[in-house]
């Protein structure tokens, strides 16, 4: 089998026709998004002390992941994640679809780490697995949003990528992507392996069945440091950043309900008109 | 170290400047010092237009020949530097081409990326950043620390779009150099989907339905404001949307000038997903 180094200087697995598939899928574990964010008062970082689940953005990474190994027939589809007190529950979830190991980087140190620094973690943690012929992530997680964290670990990694896929397939050692535009879409091409980030809706993700769940709770999670991974700088020291200030907002008005007696449409424009926005 | 040279990732449609370029070349300018825009493509195309709002220098990749710009344009972007002209602050819009372009120089640079902003101040010799959390009700100001370049990405609308008189910017090359594995992904072919309206981060109303409706025949009300507003159909909804959602909704533009840019959203987006099983 061919190998590639990546910058970190760890032989990266290619694919071939008939050989097995091995995918790596960037999952984050949040807290439940149902539940009001708050920030803690000393760090002002986002609270993340409680329960945390499986982000429903990496869901869809999971699935195609999972669907792309199914139609290679062989091979297997592993998991990175980030997450403080050792939360493994959001993994669980991940494992329970189908994936078959994970890699958790849990480490007081890393509080506060910025999103470059949480690229470096997970594309050492992708390294730590040995590679793959594809890493999956999401465009962006649901709390913290940078959207930056895939493309970074694929400049890490000196792998080339391909964002916002709304299509993916793979075809002996080159995945074919569309790639979602703001006028359309690209066809896009790119030899494996490759980073992909793919757009909620790319797949429909399955809900783990009852043996998933139980099969989930034998699978095999190594839990690493930063240190364990040879990233340092991390936490507050190596974000570059610096909060400053928290304030609320302005508070804004209270809306208007408009009730529909069958001309709604009409009253709305008016209200639209009385703001003069039209 | 003052903020004295700033640059903006400026992209542009069919040779014109997009309006988030214009909006950041213009913030660009009111923060003082030089302004250089640096984008893919054509430069010539662009230096009117970019100059008109504040920049005096143009540095233009040329044709990228299929490869994605997250890449190619970082990758050029750190050959200037390297040659000597190296930013205190680069200004992003938050969108697919700048989040991904941002991304890949933070690396390259080893600098930190902030996003989501929604404004900017140079404090000292550092920049603070304004960004909106929990449904924009807590503001949070970040600063840089450490040297620059700072990296930070805006939201449309953030800033309004003024020109200021200023004479077409001039325009140098910046290839993009050899950019050995990481640029094997490369466009095949372009499609362009139908669109009649604006896009929706211009849009000044924005009108959506959701669960709220109660039902899907209820939707009828939604095109029926939209089709009074005179609306079009957006394309479709932002990738980046939450999972869950979906977005059919009709945007509507006003040639109403204003010294602030707004955004009347009419209803929120909410999951759609019953009604799209």
């Amino acid at each position: 089998m061919v190998g590639w180094v990546g910058r970190l200087g760890r032989r990266v697995p290619l694919g071939n026709n008939g050989d097995p598939m091995n995918v790596i899928v960037c999952v984050k574990q949040i807290p439940d998004p149902a539940l009001p964010g708050a920030l803690d008062a000393a760090t002002n970082t986002l609270k993340r002390d409680g329960k945390l689940i499986l982000d429903e953005s990496d869901s869809y990474g999971v699935e195609m992941a999972l669907q792309l190994v199914g139609a290679a027939g062989e091979g297997e589809v592993s998991l990175v994640s980030m997450a403080p007190n050792g939360e493994v529950s959001g993994m669980r979830t991940a494992l329970a679809m189908g994936a078959a190991r994970g890699v958790l980087v849990s480490d007081p140190a890393l509080l506060g780490s910025d999103a470059l620094t949480t690229a470096k973690i997970l594309a050492a943690a992708v390294q730590r697995l040995g590679g793959a012929d594809l890493v999956i992530a999401a465009t962006e997680s649901s709390d913290g949003y940078t959207g930056t964290v895939p493309e970074q670990m694929a400049e890490i990694l000196g792998l080339p990528s391909v964002t916002f896929a709304k299509k993916v397939a793979v075809d002996g050692n080159t995945v074919r992507v569309d790639r979602q535009t703001e006028a359309g879409y690209d066809e896009v091409v790119c030899p494996l392996p490759a980073l992909i980030t793919v757009t909620a809706g790319v797949v429909e993700p399955r809900y783990p069945s009852f043996k998933g769940i139980m099969a989930a709770k034998n699978k095999p999670v190594e839990q690493v440091t930063a240190a364990d991974l040879g990233v340092n700088p991390v936490g507050w020291a190596g974000a570059g950043q610096q909060i400053t200030d928290v304030t609320q907002a302005e508070a804004r008005g209270a809306g208007e309900i408009v009730e529909d007696d069958g001309e709604g449409f009409a009253k709305i424009v008016a209200f639209l008109e009385n703001l003069k926005v039209i | 170290m003052a903020v004295n040279n700033i640059w903006v990732f400026a992209q542009a449609v069919d040779g014109t400047p997009t309006s988030a370029t214009l909006e950041l070349v213009t913030k660009a300018r009111q923060l003082g010092g030089s302004v250089t825009a640096f984008t893919a493509g054509d430069g010539a195309a662009v230096a009117a237009s970019l100059g008109a709002h504040g920049a005096s220098k143009v540095y233009a990749t040329g044709d990228l020949g299929g490869k994605l710009p997250g890449v190619a344009v970082a990758a050029a972007m750190k050959a200037v530097i390297d040659g000597g002209d190296s930013p205190d602050l680069i200004l992003f819009p938050q969108n697919m081409e700048g989040r991904d372009v941002v991304a890949r120089l933070s690396v390259k640079l080893d600098r930190t990326v902030l996003t989501n902003n929604v404004d900017v101040v140079v404090v000292g010799d550092s920049v603070a950043v304004t960004t909106p959390v929990f449904g924009g009700n807590t503001l949070v100001t970040t600063t840089f620390t450490g040297s620059g370049p700072y990296l930070a990405v805006f939201r449309p609308k953030s800033f309004a779009a003024e020109e200021s008189g200023g004479g077409a910017a001039s325009v140098t090359e910046a290839p993009v150099p050899e950019l050995a594995a990481t640029g094997a992904a490369t466009v095949e072919a372009s499609h362009v989907e139908e669109s009649t309206g604006p896009k929706l981060d211009e849009a000044a109303i924005v009108v959506s339905g959701g669960r709220g409706l109660g039902e899907a025949g209820k939707y009828v009300m939604i095109e029926t404001i939209a089709k009074l507003l005179k609306g079009a159909p957006v394309r479709r909804g932002p990738s980046w949307m939450p999972a869950g959602c979906r977005t059919a909704c009709r945007s509507v533009r006003r040639g109403r000038s204003s010294s602030r840019p707004s955004t009347s959203r009419v209803a929120f987006r909410v999951p759609l997903s019953t009604w799209w099983a």
